[in-house]
């Protein structure tokens, strides 16, 4: 079963940036839009596992830091003529806290 | 409801525009149908010259399928002429009466070719060279006759000649001038081409006067004005064309030599579009792809109703498509009163180029033989560049420049495998095979493809002559005016005008005044936007970590792995045992997995994990250890030799004065990179003049140097002047700095920068007009007062902490990735 996990408060996360969580298994990016829309995505390109996390943010894309391939925070989906796709995960505010749903360990086996 | 659009002209210039009009969103709004004369799709017109040469085939040159017209919901009437435009009910008729009603109208009827009326001229065998039928009734005759005449010695009538006779006829061109392609060569460069086509067994016919087509039912010859006649199966007007303008005309609409447009594309019926060969821009009627293209563009952006293409004319440039034979020209030829010419020409080798040139201007360009360098010229022709700082070796091309490793002539003979570019390790081949499968045109589409020249650009040069050579000069050549990315129409200047002109300080107000296309910008322009600013109100403008490159945000270069490199400020070079101790100390502290000394004369420790970076920041702070910027568009290393303290032959205190110039100018923000060096004698060992700002110490004084670097593509320093204190070093470098961070685009170095606006232009700036010197200096002063701040301390003592924390939920030890939605 998945759960709803509240993991930092949306103040926290710079508009048009990211904040890391790490997890055991994987980093995930949740990104802040302009108007605070947030978005979850594993922090690896599906280019060459770049940090997505550090790229530059625009409208629902972001630009990966190592070789400039725009990822569609939305669908996790590489954008124009490049190829690839990384997870993305359900993400919401509620209350001016962001909450991620993730898998719990027992469930993901 | 829909508006319906119609097209009347299958062509090259409106299919173009339809393909652009379908780039953006607002192409939704029409229903588009398109009507031609030709039963074809729409096809590449420039390759019908190696079709009929038998080098390509009639499929290969199909530019649009049938299919893309369905794809894209376009309704295509092949094979139906538009006779009758109403303007009144507006709806265009064909000949075979379907009638189709329109709210825009687009017309594209190209041209036709222009057919001598002497007698005869109507006989069958007697053609122009303009479309696929036209190269089906020469194949014909190549089966059935022997002989072939063309008429016209231009571009058209040498690639008709040639296709006619690698098919195995014997053709004579007659040409009434007394040199062959007269308004692109001039007399050295037409003299070669007429020779080494003679070679190949071409006859010519000079300075004659066609009189009559003899025949009667098929040609059987031609007579000229002096009498003399020779035999033909076979003759192919090429003389001209005239914009098809008779549909427009016979509808009333306002035309001259063709169908008059203004700079939106616009007829004088503002419902109805024109562009391409039909049109008449400016007094101009082009006959070539390039500016056509432009046009296609701006008048898509019309129909889409968005309001702000420009079309300003082109400058067109001319390459010859016969094989094995190259040939270039581009701009004014013709040598007049105040140009000069620069001549190269090799016999021999059977090479030949000629550059005109006024005020240290390109004007125009003639090339034989070789022609790598064409686009090269071209491109700073159209820019207007400044050329003197490298007039000296511009004959011999762009690779003398120190294009290194790259920029050999041969890119055309190469195989298929051979790299071009060398960052993203795309070749030859794969540049090709997207150039024909995906029908590209620009630079920008193949760099969107393929990724070559998308990085560091040095192979833009080839990747542009592939283009050229595969879609023949119908490629679009870059735009002289570049805007800054796809957000925006405007360029650099125009953007750093704003900001200065309105005073505007945020990016928010530079996005509004310009009316940008995407709310936040994107990669390529907020760093641009955030720079600009900060160099133009220092201290008053926030600056924005978001719009900074990864680097720049984190204070050190990010990793193929994710980890962070750091490298603290030796000034000049020089450090002390402490300092080697405190850096040994966080060494070993934070694990760093290697330590290298750099390039720029200090110590980086690779490999170190994000989080980390503030605890170690503070412990080298304490040392004294600062920033050294070595992952910033910004002032990074003073290079520095022994100079006059130990060395023999040192004429004075370089490294001394390496220092003062690194703490003059360390922390200040930059367009790009900037490294300065000082050597203390001509020997200099400290590479001082392939930096952005170097010193060479000489006994009397200092040379000062500028606009060199390493790099891609080495270039060697020009001498600004010579100076005889350190404070006029110190002064003058300070002079340099800020006009660079003032003029210079954004990812612009100095040598590219020096190289556009010229030597001359900074000369002037800093040597000239002491006053203006001096308030440089001051402006770089106030900015220093507000940049000389080390971001480390700054971070290590808590700013920009989320920054560097991750927040941790470590209980989840698996997190599935099936939880994606
Ligand atoms: C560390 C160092 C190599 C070394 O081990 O010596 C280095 C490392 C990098 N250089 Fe360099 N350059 C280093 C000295 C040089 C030098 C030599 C010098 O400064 O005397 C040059 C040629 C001189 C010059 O700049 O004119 C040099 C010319 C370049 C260029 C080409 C610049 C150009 O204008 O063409 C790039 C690419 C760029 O900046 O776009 C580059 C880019 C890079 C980057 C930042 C690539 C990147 O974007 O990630 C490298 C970071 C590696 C990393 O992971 O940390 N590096 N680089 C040197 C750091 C010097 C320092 O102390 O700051
Ligand atoms: C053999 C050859 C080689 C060339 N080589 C080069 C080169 O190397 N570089 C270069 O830049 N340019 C070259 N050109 C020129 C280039 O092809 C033209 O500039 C370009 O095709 C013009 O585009 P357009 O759309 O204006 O006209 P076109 O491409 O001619 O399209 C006009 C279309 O409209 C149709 N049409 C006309 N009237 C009607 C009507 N009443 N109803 C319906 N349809 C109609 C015509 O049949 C035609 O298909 C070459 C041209 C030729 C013929
Ligand atoms: S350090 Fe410089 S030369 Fe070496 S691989 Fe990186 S960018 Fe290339
Ligand atoms: S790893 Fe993201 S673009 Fe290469």
């Amino acid at each position: 079963m998945s759960e709803w996990i509240e993991v930092v408060e949306l103040t926290q996360i710079p508009v048009l940036g990211s904040r890391v969580i790490r997890t055991g298994e994987m980093d995930i990016a949740v990104f802040r839009g302009s108007d605070d829309r947030v978005y979850a995505i594993r922090d690896a390109c599906p280019h060459k596992n770049g940090p997505l996390s550090q790229g530059i943010m625009h409208g629902d894309s972001v630009t990966c830091p190592l070789h400039n391939w725009k990822i569609d925070l939305t669908s996790g989906e590489a954008l124009g003529p490049d190829e690839g796709c990384t997870n993305i995960f359900p993400v919401k505010v509620e209350g001016g806290m962001v909450l991620l749903q993730l898998s719990l360990s027992e469930e993901a086996a | 409801m829909k508006k319906k659009l119609v097209l009347v002209g299958n062509g090259m210039a409106g299919v173009r525009t339809l393909e652009e009009l379908l780039k953006l969103e607002e192409a939704g709004d029409y229903e588009i149908t398109v009507f031609g004369s030709e039963p074809h799709p729409n096809y590449n017109r420039i390759m019908l010259s190696p079709v009929l040469a038998g080098e390509k085939s009639v499929d290969d040159i199909v530019l649009n399928s049938r299919e893309w017209y369905q794809e894209n919901g376009i309704r295509l009437y092949s094979g139906e002429r538009v006779v009758e435009i109403n303007r009144v009910g507006r709806t265009v008729k064909t000949a075979s009466g379907i009638s189709v009603g329109y709210d825009r109208l687009l017309i594209a009827t190209g041209s036709t070719p222009f057919i001598i009326p002497v007698p005869g001229s109507d006989l069958e065998g007697v053609i122009g060279f303009r479309d696929i039928s036209d190269v089906e009734t020469m194949l014909a005759a190549t089966r059935n006759h022997a002989k072939a005449v063309v008429i016209g010695g231009g571009l058209l009538g040498l690639e008709a000649a040639n296709g006619l006779m690698k098919r195995g006829m014997k053709v004579t061109v007659v040409h009434l001038m007394d040199r062959l392609m007269e308004r692109q060569l001039d007399d050295p460069a037409a003299t070669m081409l007429r020779q080494s086509l003679e070679a190949g067994g071409m006859k010519f016919l000079m300075e004659a006067q066609t009189a009559e087509i003899l025949g009667t039912d098929r040609v059987t010859g031609v007579k000229f004005a002096d009498g003399t006649q020779i035999d033909a199966g076979l003759v192919v007007m090429a003389v001209g064309i005239r914009p098809n303008i008779e549909l427009a005309q016979r509808a009333g609409i306002y035309c001259e030599r063709g169908i008059l447009v203004n700079d939106t594309m616009q007829t004088y019926d503002p419902r109805i579009y024109a562009v391409g060969e039909c049109v008449q821009h400016r007094n101009t009627c082009y006959g070539l792809v390039a500016p056509l293209f432009e046009q296609a563009k701006v008048c898509a952006n019309h129909l889409a109703q968005l309001g702000y293409g420009r079309y300003e004319g082109s400058i067109t440039s001319t390459k010859l498509k016969v094989t094995g034979i190259d040939l270039f020209s581009a701009g004014e030829f013709n040598q007049r009163d105040g140009d000069e010419t620069l001549v190269l020409q090799d016999a021999a080798e059977g090479i030949y180029r000629k550059l005109v040139i006024r005020d240290n201007r390109i004007r125009g360009a003639v090339m034989y033989g070789d022609t790598m360098d064409g686009t090269w010229y071209f491109q700073l022709l159209r820019d207007g560049t400044d050329i003197s700082g490298f007039r000296r070796t511009i004959l011999f091309g762009q690779h003398d420049l120190g294009d290194a490793g790259h920029g050999d002539a041969g890119i055309l003979s190469l195989p298929d495998s051979a790299e071009v570019c060398g960052c993203n390790g795309v070749c030859k081949g794969e540049v090709v095979d997207a150039i024909v499968k995906k029908g590209l045109f620009t630079l920008e589409e193949v760099r969107a493809h393929t990724k070559a020249s998308s990085s560091c650009g040095s192979c833009t040069g080839l990747v542009e002559a592939l283009l050229a050579s595969t879609v023949g000069e119908g490629y679009t050549a870059t735009p002289s005016k570049k805007s800054i990315c796809a957000c925006t129409k405007h360029s650099h200047d125009e953007v750093i005008n704003a900001i200065r002109e309105h005073g505007l300080k945020s990016m928010d107000a530079v996005r509004d005044l310009l009316a940008w296309k995407t709310p936040d910008g994107c990669a390529i322009c907020r760093p641009a936007l955030n720079y600009y600013l900060l160099a133009n109100w220092p201290g008053e403008y926030q600056d924005d970590a978001q719009s900074r490159f990864i680097n720049e945000r984190a204070h050190g270069n990010i990793q193929k792995d994710g980890s962070y490199s750091v490298v603290p400020r030796m000034f000049g070079g020089l450090c002390t045992p402490d300092e080697l101790r405190a850096i040994a100390n966080v060494a070993d502290k934070f694990k760093v997995p290697e330590i290298k000394v750099t390039g720029g004369q200090r110590i980086d420790m690779f490999g170190v994990k994000k989080e980390d970076l503030p605890a170690m920041w503070r412990d080298l702070n304490a040392a004294g250890l600062v920033s050294g910027h070595a992952y910033g568009k910004a002032m990074r290393t003073c290079k520095t030799c022994v100079g006059s303290e130990w060395c023999r032959f040192g004429t004075q205190d370089s490294t001394g004065l390496g220092v003062k110039l690194e703490q003059l100018t360390w922390g200040s923000w930059m367009p790009h990179k900037f490294k300065l060096a000082v050597s203390g004698c001509p020997r200099n060992c400290a590479e001082a003049t392939i930096k952005d700002f170097g010193v060479v110490c000489v006994d009397s004084g200092y040379e000062l140097h500028i606009g060199g670097n390493g790099g891609i593509k080495v270039r060697i320093t020009d001498l600004l002047c010579k100076v005889a204190t350190e404070e006029e070093v110190l002064e003058y470098c300070a002079a340099f700095t800020q006009l660079y961070r003032e003029e210079a685009h954004y990812l612009e170095r100095t040598a590219p920068w020096l190289e556009r606006v010229g030597l001359n232009h900074i000369k002037q700036r800093l040597l000239e007009d002491e006053e203006g010197r001096r308030f440089l200096v001051e402006r770089f002063r106030t900015s220093q007062h507000h940049a000389q701040i080390d971001p480390w301390r700054a971070r290590a003592e808590g700013l920009e902490a989320n920054e560097f924390t991750p927040i941790r939920l470590t209980q989840f030890s698996k997190v599935s990735v099936g939880a994606q939605s």
